[in-house]
């Protein structure tokens, strides 16, 4: 008699064997134990093993059985029920059994839309592949892009089934790039001659205290879109007495047109590690996670070997570089929500359970993962720490402007001549970048700014400075820095109607106004496709918008709305536009 | 964190001062004033989810509206909880519902949709939930087309009353949908059949057989309806159970949600296992001789 029940369902031994390998210490190994130490009692201990379990499932079969669930879930001691729930959740998850073969899943968001996915879908199809229409890969730079999900072999993204080199420019001032062309990625000692760890160095002389008090001085903001004071994120949680604390890499980048964190992790691995080690002994906390998202196989991959080899170096672990602070480093992979990239989701999805925002206030820096003061920044982020402890604060802010300082980097794609990861200083002007990049493939029509959750620009604003202050006073957003180029040539009707679509496919589906405002909002744009932009469609259509931004958990429904109107403003689907 | 919060603090809601204790939900201070808001996913008996977002109010200072029903009050927030901003939004709230699920159940959700005017004639062959109704016992009913996933049946079935977790959220987005694992018909499930999630549906989508089977037969006459309360006869615990009946038949058994003991929810035993009150009319006559 156990105080969980599970359904008769058993596992083959691929399953057993899976879910062994994973868990040495599961809660309870015997049926009576459950009497003497209660399962559900440890159930936090080993809960967060719960994702890495079913991509371990879905690996060996190609599809999460009932039988392996059950596996797991006992395994865990979770209640089945919630086990389902949260495989459920994610795409890379099947929970029927699949034909054979592996499973391609084709972009199917504007820039890969518009170049050439649907014949290359048509084209696996024909081949008699299985295909999946997923939401952008973050692989914007080489359209159309894809993923392959393996069975009993590894998964395969593009950068690991192609030869093309990575796209990256600097413009005047290289800083967060400059490794890339000469680094070897995965090798500690490339990254040592690139001047690697000289600054967790400085950090572990200088202190937390002055390490912080640098960030603050430098005027460094959170990257990921948000725009927050990293030293004012890295000062409270130091300030927290409370142990264990934790440092997160939101690594799960799915913006639609952002693919920087993914050519942080593939090239420059290191530079995260580092920079993470610096949050974790300047603040206190004891341990790292990063979050990458489940499509970046090579970016994962070369992290898990940098990791590795950090370890054997005592650059992670106990006495870190001879100093007495300690900081360890692990690796966990989403499987396909974009809802995950917000911070309380993706605690919430580490922990193993439904990745479903939280809602703030408390913010993460009081209450974060496992309910511990947590600090949480983007990749890019961090690699602008390096740049702070080992150039200063005055040559940092030597580049952008006294608001917004330092350098930026920005996803170029769509209709562009050399799409790729551009850096450029902060005030740089649109129309400089997209000169930088070859110029426009084509007449110009619009920009979106920001990914799926940005806006419009006309050609008319191409000379807004890209500073934070400066798109504020615009109405604009930079957003993640993804910046997608649509010619003449392309339908916006049909770009909005993939973003809303995308909104829908990714709401988590807790709040009201985000489950079912996404729904209405693109039923309501393709009816204004079939007809004219009747007054009463628009008004509904602000009507959603609203109660969408007013009123949504997080800031996937509050900005779910953000690109359809200022498309509206901008007149952008006016009867005369194609 | 280590300042000490002031024990009583003051806020303006609707501008009226309201001084309320420290950790005092905005919800909680605007009822002790009087001031009533709409709530659909908030009880009393559970963990607010702050899901369906019908209680949101405006809060100067804040760039989004912020839910009553979780959100504390904080000394000298200033309170907005009828203003036009959140009338549009409790509107669309209503019309979102009303336009993907059957409310005809939910008599306070009528009153809402007509009070903050949802009008769901403006939308054009909306998706919806059409759910069949899921039978599996003699016991109750799951009309999942009437689900607005408002989380307290998966609550009131996990930590905050029953600790069985039968069953979850499951999937994502507007394909979300309350379920056991693989979908696991319910008597085959961890479910014990306490009824708990019944007795906190807010639509009827949860719905004991009985007043089920009324319904469907056309026989449901709120009129000859009546509540009577009783203690529970099974065991020491002492149980506060409300008997509802119709023509005194049992048609449900529920406990108040405000009750010391219960907090509104039962046992297997006190929910369902009433059918001894209600001997079968037709009574054996002359002893059974035929074995």
């Amino acid at each position: 008699m156990s105080d969980l029940k599970y359904t008769d369902a058993t596992p083959d031994s691929d399953e057993r064997e899976a879910v062994d390998y994973l868990v040495s210490d599961p809660p309870v190994r015997r049926e009576s134990e459950r009497w003497v130490i209660s399962g559900l009692g440890r159930t936090r201990d080993t809960r967060h093993l719960l994702l890495p379990g079913l991509h371990q499932l879905q690996n060996v079969k190609g599809w999460i059985s009932p039988g392996g669930l059950n596996y797991l879930a006992e395994t865990l001691q979770i209640p089945a029920a919630e086990a389902y729930g949260v495989a459920s959740f994610y795409d890379l998850f099947q929970l029927e059994e699949p034909e054979d073969g592996p499973l391609h899943h084709v972009c199917v968001d504007p820039v890969c839309a518009n170049r050439g996915s649907g014949s290359y879908i048509e084209e696996l199809r024909s081949e008699g592949h299985r295909v999946h229409e997923s939401p952008c890969l973050g692989q914007c730079e080489r359209p159309p892009a894809s993923f392959v999900q393996m069975t009993g072999a590894e998964n395969q993204d593009l950068t690991s089934t192609t030869s093309v080199d990575p796209q990256f420019f600097s413009g005047a001032t290289s800083r967060l790039l400059r490794r890339f062309r000469t680094n070897a990625p995965t090798r500690l000692e490339s990254y040592k001659e690139q001047g690697g760890y000289e600054a967790l160095k400085s950090a572990i002389e200088l202190g937390g205290t002055r390490v912080i008090e640098m960030l603050l001085d430098s005027g460094l903001t959170g990257r990921g879109g948000a725009a927050f004071p990293t030293g004012v994120k890295w000062q409270s949680v130091a300030n927290h007495q409370s142990a264990p604390k934790y440092v997160v890499a939101n690594a799960d980048e799915s913006e639609p047109g952002t693919f920087k964190d993914r050519m942080i992790l593939e090239n420059d691995p290191f530079a995260l590690i580092e920079a993470m080690t610096i949050a974790g002994i300047s603040t206190g906390c004891e341990k790292g996670w990063i979050y990458i998202r489940g499509e970046y196989t090579t970016a994962a991959d070369r992290l898990a070997r940098a990791i590795a080899q950090a370890y054997s170096a005592q650059l992670l672990g106990e006495a870190i570089a001879g100093s007495s602070a300690s900081f360890d480093l692990e690796i966990r992979q989403g499987a396909g929500a974009y809802i995950c990239g917000e911070e309380t989701s993706l605690f919430n999805s580490i922990e193993g359970f439904r990745g479903e925002p939280r809602s703030k206030p408390p913010y993460p820096t009081d209450i974060g993962l496992f309910g511990q003061p947590t600090i949480v920044n983007n990749p890019e982020t961090f690699l602008n720490v390096l740049e702070i402890l080992n150039y200063g604060v005055d040559h940092y802010r030597s580049a952008g402007t006294p608001d917004s300082p330092g350098t930026k980097l920005f996803c170029l794609s769509g209709d562009i001549a050399r799409p790729g990861l551009y850096e450029a200083d902060f005030g740089i002007t649109l129309r400089e970048l997209l000169s930088n990049a070859g110029g426009v493939d084509g007449v110009l029509q619009t920009v979106l700014l920001g990914g799926a959750a940005g806006c419009f620009v006309s050609p008319q604003q191409l000379d807004v400075p890209l500073t934070f202050e400066d798109t504020k006073s615009h109405d604009l957003t930079l957003g993640s820095g993804a910046v997608m180029v649509f010619s003449t040539e392309v339908s916006v009707r049909d770009v909005l109607s993939r973003l809303a679509q995308f909104f829908r496919d990714e709401s988590c589906g807790q709040c009201v106004p985000c489950r079912i405002g996404t729904v209405r909002q693109h039923e309501v744009l393709l009816q204004i496709g079939d007809s004219k932009a009747d007054v009463e469609n628009v008004a509904l259509l602000e009507d959603i918008a609203t109660v969408m931004t007013d009123a949504s958990i997080c800031g996937l429904g509050q900005t779910a709305a953000s690109a359809v109107r200022s498309a509206l403003t901008l007149g952008l689907l006016d009867e005369s536009r194609p | 964190m280590s300042e000490l919060q002031p024990t009583e603090i003051a806020i303006s809601i609707n501008g009226t001062t309201v001084s309320v204790d420290a950790g005092t939900t905005i919800l909680e201070a605007a009822r002790s004033a009087g001031v009533e808001i709409p709530t659909l996913c908030w009880a009393s008996n559970l963990t607010p989810v702050n899901a369906c977002r019908l209680c949101v109010v405006e809060m100067e200072g804040s760039r989004n509206l912020v839910p009553a029903c979780s959100r504390e009050c904080e000394q000298g927030s200033i309170i907005h909880t009828e203003s036009e901003r959140v009338a549009l939004n409790r509107k669309m709230i209503l019309e979102f519902l009303d336009t993907t699920n059957d409310l005809s159940e939910s008599t306070e959700l009528q009153e809402f949709i007509v009070r903050y005017e949802a009008d769901s004639s403006r939308y054009t062959e909306p998706s919806q939930m059409k759910d069949a109704t899921k039978i599996e016992d003699d016991l109750f009913v799951r009309a999942y087309d009437r689900c607005v996933l408002c989380y307290k049946c998966v609550e009131a079935c996990g930590d905050d009353a029953q600790f069985t977790f039968a069953i979850s959220m499951a999937g994502r987005g507007f394909d979300t949908r309350v379920s056991t694992e693989f979908d696991t018909p319910l008597p085959e499930s961890a479910c014990v059949y306490c009824g708990n999630c019944v007795g906190v549906c807010p639509t009827n989508a949860l719905q004991f057989k009985k007043e089920f089977d009324l319904r469907q037969a056309a026989q449901w006459e709120p009129e000859r309806q009546k509540t009577t309360e009783t203690i529970c006869s099974y065991c020491g615990v002492g149980c506060t159970l409300e008997l509802h009946t119709q023509d005194n038949e049992i048609y449900k058994v529920t406990s108040p949600a405000d009750h010391s003991v219960t907090a509104g929810h039962l046992c297997v035993k006190g929910r369902f296992g009433w059918q001894y009150v209600q001997p079968p009319t037709r009574r054996p006559s002359s002893p059974d001789m035929s074995s």
